[in-house]
């Protein structure tokens, strides 16, 4: 390397040493020997600072530049048109001429399927939060527990989360095909008369997509948590156990407390997750059938593409950002807020 | 002397600790059991399948396979476009990995180790991404993809994954970069190295658990990945994995065991990358957690 100074190191180092003030030589070393005196001790080290703060410039330009072009041209400024355009009426081709204003947002706020599109999101929110909350808190407290062949265990419990939502709602759309597998267990465990059309028959399909829902994403949160659990020091356990406390007061007053950011992170991205859901009710029902499992995505990506109406989709876009972008805000207010651990709340700046 | 006494002391606890689990073990394993029945059983079911035919899967849907029929599995096997979707989506998942994890972590570097003005608002701007969605940004996107002329090519599939992973990426890697003690980059100033010889010899190797884990999920996201490719590739022979399921499935819906066959070996792939890694996903997840 040709050069050995730091940016930090020298910024607090020019009380006028003779390295500093050989800045303009390429071997600071050698400044003892020079000859002739420096013409000013201030200059010389204001130079030296001058110097190695465009080569830390550099560095920031180099190291941080590709990053954030390749971020900005292809997730801010997309972001920013899909604003832009939601305020035309516009098929994506030609130029962009037909301004109507607010106009897609009002037509799309008083479309009842949008609407209703808006209220499953909700939904998924919810029933996500409810359903794999304490089932997946409760697995990772028993996958924490000293037990033979733990590791397989936890590897088979995430597997669902691993496979893509394309197989997993193939694969599901295949289980739950009229007469087929999942219909035929039941006949055979004597629950014949609770066959249902699971993906077809309007007031259940919501139900049937959050079972397929829970099960998929289900393995997401027992990862979080078991990492989470192993932040959490044993020793509080011990000394509770050596109190006398059961192994369930233990989880209760000192486990599941120390896991609360976790949890509360898990929850941010569970909801944020389900406001966003797209690939598995596209894949499974396609938002049907009647609009029953429609979703923002989902009713965005068939106007926007199915239909070609790229203003209308851009304006619904911006509508699942605003909800999404206000719940996190809120969320990080009052929740998040009481975690000084948070990773997302934490060392901003 | 504390250290003396404190193992000796948490050492004649473990015993009562041991002996406590042991009356609830069964009931531990019958849980873990339902929960492995639950997240298992239709995996199980859709890779049996394959080894049926669809007559046996229409006579019988619960059967094992009876006889064991390997014609699906060979014929997905030897289909020409079944190993093209493999390569598409090796290659698309691999060049998206590198790039996410060589821009990330040079990123994460100068927000993590670098003083400067900007720094808050970039890592607020790379945080903010946590936010956008892909289904926000992809309809300009897809329009800004016909523009380039990336349509239709792998290309365009890659280079978006990679700008909408590099904010989980940062967010992870941040804090495992700035975890690294200040002295060990003075120990390096002090022997002559510059900050980037820093980076490259020794802030690399040390964060390599961080880099392992977000290279993992941006590999995982990449392979997973559906929307782009469903928007972006129209032309069967670039498909990805995911939209050659779906394409086969819809294809051959008549012929159930096929499409068994043909998932369960798409599904196997990830699996397997899964199971060698998941020490890994854990590992980095809980880094990113506690910060």
């Amino acid at each position: 390397m040709s050069s050995n100074q730091f940016v930090r190191h020298t910024d607090n180092d020019q009380s006028g040493l003779p390295a500093g003030r050989a800045s303009a030589r390429p071997a600071p070393g050698r400044a003892e020997v020079l000859p002739y005196a420096p013409i000013d001790r201030d200059a010389a080290g204001a130079g030296h600072k001058r110097r190695n703060r465009l080569r830390g410039r550099a560095e920031i330009a180099l190291f941080a530049g590709p990053a954030l072009v390749v971020y900005l041209l292809f997730v801010m400024v997309p972001v920013g048109l899909a604003g832009y355009y939601g305020f035309f009426k516009w098929n994506g081709i030609g130029p962009l001429t037909d301004f109507v204003g607010l106009d897609n947002y009002v037509r799309a706020l008083s479309d009842p399927v949008f609407i209703g599109a808006i209220g499953h999101n909700f939904f998924f929110v919810i029933a996500s939060l409810l359903v794999q909350g304490p089932i997946a808190i409760g697995i990772a407290l028993l996958l924490n527990r000293p037990m033979r062949g733990r590791s397989f265990f936890r590897v088979l419990v995430f597997v669902p989360y691993v496979l893509s939502e394309v197989i997993a709602g193939v694969a599901w759309l295949l289980l739950l095909q009229p007469n087929g597998p999942f219909d035929a267990l039941l006949t055979s465990l004597g629950l014949g008369d609770a066959v249902q059309l699971w993906l077809g028959d309007p007031t259940i399909v919501l139900w049937t997509m959050l079972a397929v829902i829970s099960w998929k994403y289900i393995g997401f949160a027992i990862i979080l948590f078991l990492a989470g659990l192993q932040g959490v020091p044993e020793e509080l356990a011990e000394a509770a156990q050596i109190d006398g406390a059961s192994w369930w007061q233990i989880q209760r007053h000192i486990t599941i407390p120390l896991l609360g950011p976790t949890i509360r992170i898990w929850a941010f991205l569970s909801i944020i997750g389900s406001l966003q859901l797209f690939d598995l009710v596209w894949i499974m029902t396609g938002g049907g059938p009647a609009n029953a499992t429609s979703t923002m995505a989902t009713y965005m990506i068939n106007f926007g593409f199915t239909r070609s109406q790229y203003g209308y989709g851009s304006a619904v876009a911006v509508i699942l950002f605003i909800i999404s972008f206000a719940i996190a805000i809120v969320y990080q207010r009052f929740v998040l807020r009481r975690d000084t651990e948070g990773a997302l709340t934490r060392r901003v700046g | 002397m504390a250290t003396i006494t404190l193992p000796s002391g948490s050492a004649s606890q473990r015993v009562p600790a041991g002996r406590r689990i042991d009356w609830g073990q069964p009931f531990v394993y019958l849980v873990a059991l339902i929960c492995i029945g639950i997240t298992v059983v239709p995996i199980a079911y859709v890779i049996l399948g394959g080894f049926r035919t669809t007559g046996q899967l229409a006579a019988k849907p619960n059967g094992l396979p009876d006889p064991w029929v390997l014609d699906n599995y060979a014929a997905v096997l030897s289909s020409p476009s079944f190993w093209t979707q493999v390569g598409n989506s090796t290659i698309a998942a691999l060049v998206t990995t590198i790039g996410v994890v060589l821009l990330g972590v040079m990123a994460a570097f100068v927000i993590a180790r670098y003083e400067f003005r900007g720094r808050g608002t970039i890592y607020t701007l790379f945080t903010a991404g946590l936010l956008f969605p892909l289904s926000v940004a992809i309809l300009p996107l897809y329009l800004l993809l016909q523009n380039l002329g990336l349509l239709g090519s792998i290309i365009g599939v890659i280079i978006p994954q990679i700008a909408f992973a590099l904010p989980t990426t940062i967010v992870i890697l941040v804090p495992f970069l700035r975890a690294i003690p200040e002295e060990l980059e003075d120990a390096a100033s002090i022997d002559g190295s510059s900050r980037v010889g820093f980076f490259w010899r020794i802030l690399l190797p040390l964060s390599s658990p961080g880099l392992v884990t977000v290279g993992v999920l941006a590999f995982v996201g990449s392979w997973n990945g559906y929307l782009l490719p469903l928007l972006v590739l129209n032309d069967p022979a670039a498909y990805t994995l995911p939209l050659g399921v779906q394409a086969f499935s819809t294809q051959y819906s008549q012929n159930t065991a096929l499409v068994l066959a043909f998932t369960s070996l798409a599904m196997l792939p990830a699996l397997i990358f899964f199971t060698l890694a998941e020490r890994r996903i854990v590992g980095g997840l809980s880094g990113a957690v506690k910060g």
